[in-house]
């Protein structure tokens, strides 16, 4: 069983690295480009997927819940 | 009094905050694995700086769930004193211990350079006390103190909510905010992009203590600055207290 989590800096937290990724982009030719926001993303393999454990291991580990949401995906 | 020195795999600051407790204030020092299951037989515990577990994933992170964390966070429970410096900060952070984050510097460069941290609150656990210098000087909160000590981070960057933020404030528990010369707290001056400048707070209790500069590197003149050595006197005569 597959499952994805992809994690993401908070929109109130400032992502230095998106910031600069967008002025890379920018010099690049693709004036237009609002905004670069970078975070995570794993791929998880499980036997069973106990959902509300994922959740908890994402709470606690994968996401750091201060400065990072998260967004939990199983595949059947 | 018992000094536990907690080592993780990535630490690399523990020989120095080793070295500064036993050989400079001859505290009974140890380092405790941190698979070690318990600290409860010391006074003071000192997460070190560097990187755990190699900064995987954030800073901290995994570091938060070695088994000695949990006799820490209980130890912390009891009111025995912790001091965490730097991935020390970022540990104490992810384990809830203290509020808010460190994250990416504002530069997206790693600092290394000597900074200002004026005292904002010299009351504390780890602040109160006056330290006589080598050159005779006392060094002494109630003037408005300025501390001079190292920082050395990529992932230095204090961040909470505005909630926590004016909690903070509103308990004093914002101990550290990097300053300029004259004492001025300024965006210059700040080497991360820490929120208000902050670069040391302590929880809600008084006796978690995380900072980003090292005390550690600046207790010897030779070194270029000891005014680190407030930091662990005031703890040291705290725990005296305590016992």
């Amino acid at each position: 069983m597959k499952v994805k989590v992809t994690v993401m800096p908070k929109k109130s937290v400032l992502d230095p690295q998106g910031v600069a990724v967008r002025d890379a982009m920018r010099h690049q030719g693709l004036t237009d480009v609002k905004s670069v926001r970078i975070g995570k993303f794993m791929e998880i393999e499980v036997e069973h997927a106990d959902e509300n454990k994922l959740h908890e291991i994402c709470r606690d580990l994968l996401s750091n819940p201060v400065i990072e949401d998260y967004e939990l995906q199983v595949e059947a | 009094m018992k000094a536990a020195v907690i080592r993780f795999p990535g630490s690399n600051c523990d020989q120095d905050c080793f070295h500064v407790l036993k050989n400079d204030f001859g505290l009974d020092t140890q380092y405790v694995w941190h698979k070690d299951a318990s600290v409860e037989q010391f006074d003071i515990i000192v997460l070190p700086g560097g990187f755990s577990y190699g900064d995987y994933l954030r800073c901290g992170a995994i570091a938060r769930f070695s088994p000695v964390m949990r006799s820490v966070a209980a130890e912390a429970e009891r009111g025995k004193l912790v001091l965490g410096i730097c991935n020390g900060f970022q540990i104490l952070c992810e384990a809830r211990l203290l509020p808010g984050a460190l994250i990416r510097n504002r530069s997206l460069h790693f600092v290394c350079e000597y900074v200002r941290t004026r005292l904002e609150n010299f009351e504390t656990a780890f602040t109160h006390a006056e330290l006589a210098k080598s050159d005779g000087n006392l060094l002494t909160a109630r003037t408005g103190l300025l501390l001079r000590m190292p920082v050395a981070h990529g992932e230095g960057s204090y961040t909470a909510d505005e909630q926590t933020l004016r909690e903070l404030n509103r308990n004093n528990q914002v101990v550290l905010r990097y300053a300029d010369a004259h004492g001025a707290i300024t965006d210059t001056a700040n080497p991360n992009g820490s929120a208000e400048n902050i670069a040391g707070i302590v929880n809600r209790a008084g006796n978690v203590f995380g900072l980003m500069p090292h005390p550690e590197r600046a207790c010897d003149p030779l070194l270029g600055s000891e005014d680190g050595k407030l930091i662990f006197q005031s703890m040291i005569q705290s725990a005296m207290k305590q016992k």
